[in-house]
C-alpha cells in the first residue's frame, strides 16, 4: 500500500540541489583552536556570563546563563582558557557579546556532563529541566528555547507532538542526514518530548524527497505504536509549522495564534536528537549538524561542527572556495543571511553555510509589476504580497497593515516566484517592522 | 578571505528563472497558429497589417521612454503583444495609416499615459481598437470573405441583419468573414490550452466568461454553441480577458470578472446595436478590476469568518 502523501496549499518548487550533499555522510569536522561563542544565540533574554577572561573551561561547562524564562544557557564546546568578552558579529547580523576561548587540546569533559538515567524514571518537569540546562533550542534556524515549547499553560490541552523532518529550504541535508544516520536518536528525543508534554501521539513529518531518511525512521518506530511517520509532499515552505500541522493533522493554527492552541507541539528533528544527547550523554548542546554546500563550495559536506567555529574554518576544512565567492549565506537559499564576513561564529541555529559563486551572487533588475499574481498563488498564508509590498514602498504602513502584513511568515516564495524579480519579501519585511516599532511607541 | 568582496542582501537568494519577456513571448508562440492562419484566409495585406501595428506600437513606446526619459522597455515583449493583439482585432481590409492610429492609440493612450507596463487599467489593444471603431466605423467594420477576398460580412452580422446562421464546422476552422485573427477557433483554443499549460493563464476567466455566455445564451433562447464560436469570443476569452495587469489577482475576482464579462457580451450581441460585445465587455470588466480586487480578498490561512 501506498503512503498517503500529506501537503497545504500555495508553496513553490524552487530547485532543491540536494543531490550536492544528501548521500555524504556526516563527519566530524576538526576541533577548533578558538572558539567564539555569543551570549544570545536565540530568541529571548541574552545570557550573562559567568565566568571571565583567564578561567580555566571544560568541554559542556556552562559559561553563561539568563534568569529570564525564555532564555537558555550556553556552554564551551572546547577545553581551555577564556581569553576575552568581546562584541562580535553573529551569523544573524547583529554584534552580540561573545566569550572567546582558546583550546588547550585537551578535550576534557566536564563533571557536570554526566548521564541522566533511565527515561522511564525521569519526570516530566525533569525532562525539561534537562533540556532547559542543556541550552537546547530549535535547531531548525529559529532558535526558539525548547523548554518554553514544551511548558504551555496548564489550560493548553496538548495532544500530539509533531517532529519536523520535512527540511523544505533547498541545499541543506542536515536533518536527512541525522534521520539516516541516527534514526534512534531522533526516536529517542521525541519519545522525551512526548513525556515531557505528558501525551502518547507522537508523528515524525518528512518530505518524499528523503526515501532513505523515511525508510530508517520507519525501521526504528515499527515497535513503538504510539508513533507514526507522515510521508509530507515535496514543496516548500513544507516545513512551516503550521503549513506541517496543517497538512498532517488537517488542523488550522489560526493567524496569530500558537501550535498549542490547536493542542500540538512542534520540534525539529534536530532538537529532538540534541534532547536525546542531553538526557543519555548528559551532553550540553555544544555541536550541532551543518550543511556546508553550494556551487561556491570544493567539497559540498555534512560536517557535525563545535558551537563557536568560525565560518571560515569549516569552509576550508570542506576544500575552501572554488572560484570567487559571490554571497555566504548562514542557513538555506530561502531564508538564510547573507554574511558580509566568514569570521562569524556557527551557532545553535546554523544549519547550513551554502556558497553561491560570484555569477549567481547578484540580483536582476527589478521590472514593473505585471500583476500576474504568481506570489498571491504562491502566499502559503494566504497574503496578498503584491499589495503589501506595493503599500511598504509607498510607506502605507495602516494600510499595509490592513492586508494582514504582519502575518507574513517571510517565507520569500512571493520573491523567488515574482517574474519581475520584484523584492516582495524583503518589502514586506520593512512594513512589518514599520509596523510593529509603531505599535511599540503607542 | 575576501570578505569584502562577498554580496550581502534579504533573503531570498534564489529566484526563478521565468521572466516577463519568457511570458511575452510564450503568448507570442500561442497567438502564431491563429495568426498564421488569419494572413492564409485574408492574404498578404493582412500580414502587412500585422507589422504594421507591431511596428508602430514598439515606435510609439519608445518615443514616449525617450521624451520622458525612461529606460527603454522593448524587451520585456508587452508592445509586441500589444501590437501584435490589436492587429489581430482589425478588419483585413483597414487603410494602412489606420492601422498606424490603432498601434499609436493603444500604446499611447492605453499603456504609456498611465506609467508604462503594468500600470494601465484597460487592455492597450482593446483601446486601441475601440478608438478605432469609434473614429472609422465604415472602415472598420468592412468585411472580406475568407481566401476568395471578396467583400462579404461576419456571421454575427449576418445573424443580426439576416438571420442566417453560419455553419459550426466553418466557424471552427474559421473559414468566414471577420478580422485577421479572430476567425479560427479551434487555433485560438490550441494556444489558450498552450498558454494555460505554460500557466501564463488561469482557467477561471475562460471558464466563467465562456460559462456565462454560455448558459446565458441557452436560457434566452439562442444557439449557444454558435455564440461561443462566432466573433472575437475565442480570442478575447484566451487572450485578453486573461490579460494579467488589467484583469483581477485574486481567484474569487476572477470569476466575478469572468461572469461579468459574460453577461455584458450577451447584452450586447442579442439586445445592443453592435453585432459584436467582446470588446466592450472585457473593456468595462477591466475598468471595475480595482473595485473586484477590494472585495474579493480570501481569508487568510487560519481565519475564521467574522
Amino acid at each position: 500500500m501506498k503512503d498517503k502523501t500529506f501537503s497545504f496549499k500555495g508553496g513553490i518548487h524552487p530547485p532543491y540541489s540536494k543531490e550536492l550533499t544528501e548521500s555524504i555522510s556526516l563527519t566530524q569536522a576538526l576541533p577548533p583552536k578558538i572558539v567564539y561563542i555569543p551570549l544570545q544565540q536565540h530568541i529571548g533574554a541574552p545570557c550573562d556570563p559567568i565566568v571571565k577572561s583567564g578561567d580555566k573551561v571544560k568541554i559542556g561547562q556552562k559559561i553563561g546563563d539568563s534568569q529570564a524564562f525564555v532564555s537558555v544557557p550556553i556552554h564551551s564546546s572546547v577545553s581551555g582558557t577564556v581569553k576575552n568578552i568581546i562584541d562580535f558579529p553573529t551569523p544573524t547580523g547583529s554584534k552580540v557579546k561573545t566569550i572567546v576561548i582558546e583550546s588547550d587540546d585537551s578535550y576534557e569533559i566536564c563533571d557536570t556532563v554526566k548521564p541522566m538515567g533511565d527515561i522511564n524514571n525521569l519526570t516530566s518537569k525533569e525532562i525539561i529541566e534537562i533540556i532547559r540546562e542543556a541550552g537546547i533550542t530549535g535547531m531548525g534556524g529559529a532558535t526558539f528555547p525548547t523548554h518554553v515549547k514544551l511548558s504551555p499553560p496548564p489550560e493548553k490541552k496538548i495532544d500530539t507532538v509533531i517532529l519536523n523532518g520535512a527540511e523544505c529550504e533547498p541545499y541543506l541535508t542536515s536533518d536527512h542526514r541525522l534521520m539516516v544516520e541516527h534514526p534512534q536518536k531522533v526516536v529517542f528525543g521525541l519519545k522525551a518530548i512526548m513525556k515531557a508534554v505528558n501525551v502518547n501521539k507522537g508523528i515524525i513529518g518528512i518530505e518524499d524527497n528523503k526515501p532513505d531518511a523515511i525508510k530508517n525512521i520507519k525501521k526504528i518506530i515499527a515497535n513503538e505504536p504510539s508513533i507514526q511517520d507522515a510521508v509530507l509532499k515535496t514543496k516548500y515552505p513544507q516545513g512551516g509549522e503550521k503549513r506541517l500541522i496543517d497538512a498532517i493533522t488537517g488542523r488550522k493554527v489560526p493567524p496569530g495564534a500558537l501550535p498549542m492552541d490547536v493542542g500540538i507541539v512542534v520540534n525539529n528533528v534536530g532538537t529532538a536528537s540534541a534532547i536525546a544527547d542531553s538526557i543519555q550523554k548528559g551532553m550540553p548542546l555544544i555541536e550541532r549538524i551543518v550543511t556546508v554546500t553550494g556551487n561556491g563550495i570544493v567539497q559540498p559536506s555534512n560536517m557535525i561542527v563545535k558551537i563557536g567555529t568560525p565560518f571560515k574554518e569549516v569552509i576550508e576544512q570542506c576544500g575552501g572556495y572554488s572560484g570567487v565567492p559571490g554571497k555566504v549565506i548562514s542557513g538555506g537559499p530561502m531564508m538564510g543571511f547573507a554574511q558580509y564576513t566568514t569570521e562569524v561564529p556557527v551557532i545553535k541555529g546554523t544549519s547550513g553555510i551554502l556558497v553561491i559563486n560570484q555569477f549567481d551572487a547578484y540580483s536582476e533588475i527589478e521590472q514593473p509589476c505585471i500583476k500576474c499574481a504568481r506570489c498571491v498563488d504562491v502566499c502559503p498564508v494566504g497574503l496578498l504580497p503584491i499589495k503589501i509590498a506595493n503599500y511598504s514602498q509607498k510607506s502605507k504602513w495602516d494600510e499595509a497593515e490592513e492586508y494582514n502584513a504582519l502575518y507574513c511568515i517571510e517565507c520569500g516564495s512571493c520573491s523567488f516566484i515574482c517574474p519581475a524579480k520584484r523584492p516582495l519579501v524583503q518589502r514586506i519585511r520593512l512594513v512589518k517592522g514599520e509596523i510593529l516599532a509603531k505599535k511599540r511607541s503607542k | 578571505m575576501l570578505d569584502k568582496e562577498l554580496v550581502v542582501s534579504s533573503s531570498p537568494h534564489i529566484r526563478d528563472n521565468d521572466n516577463i519577456t519568457k511570458i511575452m513571448i510564450t503568448v507570442v508562440i500561442a497567438l502564431l497558429p491563429a495568426t498564421i492562419a488569419g494572413i492564409y484566409y485574408f492574404g498578404f495585406k493582412s500580414l502587412i497589417i500585422l507589422l504594421t501595428t507591431i511596428t508602430s506600437s514598439l515606435i510609439t513606446e519608445v518615443i514616449f521612454q525617450k521624451v520622458r526619459n525612461r529606460t527603454i522597455s522593448l524587451k520585456d515583449g508587452s508592445g509586441l503583444v500589444t501590437g501584435l493583439l490589436l492587429g489581430l482585432t482589425l478588419p483585413p481590409t483597414l487603410p494602412i495609416w489606420i492601422a498606424i492610429v490603432g498601434g499609436v492609440v493603444s500604446i499611447g493612450l492605453g499603456k504609456m499615459v498611465f506609467g508604462g507596463l503594468g500600470q494601465n487599467i484597460f487592455n492597450p489593444a482593446l483601446v486601441g481598437r475601440a478608438f478605432l471603431l469609434i473614429t472609422f466605423p465604415v472602415k472598420m467594420t468592412e468585411w472580406i470573405n475568407p481566401v476568395d477576398g471578396l467583400s462579404g460580412a461576419t456571421p454575427l452580422n449576418l445573424l443580426k441583419m439576416e438571420g442566417i446562421k453560419t455553419n459550426y464546422f466553418d466557424l471552427l476552422i474559421g473559414n468566414v468573414g471577420g478580422s485577421i485573427g479572430e476567425t479560427s477557433v479551434i487555433l485560438l483554443l490550441l494556444g489558450g490550452l498552450y498558454l494555460l499549460y505554460k500557466k501564463c493563464i488561469d482557467w477561471r476567466i475562460p471558464a466563467s466568461y465562456l460559462g456565462t455566455i454560455f448558459l446565458m445564451t441557452l436560457l434566452i433562447g439562442q444557439d449557444p454553441i454558435f455564440h461561443l464560436l462566432s466573433g472575437g469570443l475565442m480570442l478575447g476569452a484566451f487572450f485578453m480577458a486573461t490579460d494579467m495587469v488589467t484583469t483581477p489577482i485574486t481567484k474569487k475576482g476572477r470569476w466575478v470578472f469572468g461572469i461579468g464579462a459574460g453577461i455584458i457580451l450577451v447584452v450586447i450581441r442579442v439586445y445592443g446595436g453592435y453585432p459584436e460585445g467582446v470588446l466592450y465587455s472585457i473593456l468595462f470588466m477591466n475598468g471595475l478590476t480595482p473595485l473586484i480586487n477590494r472585495y474579493t480578498r480570501s481569508k487568510i490561512f487560519g481565519e475564521v469568518s467574522k
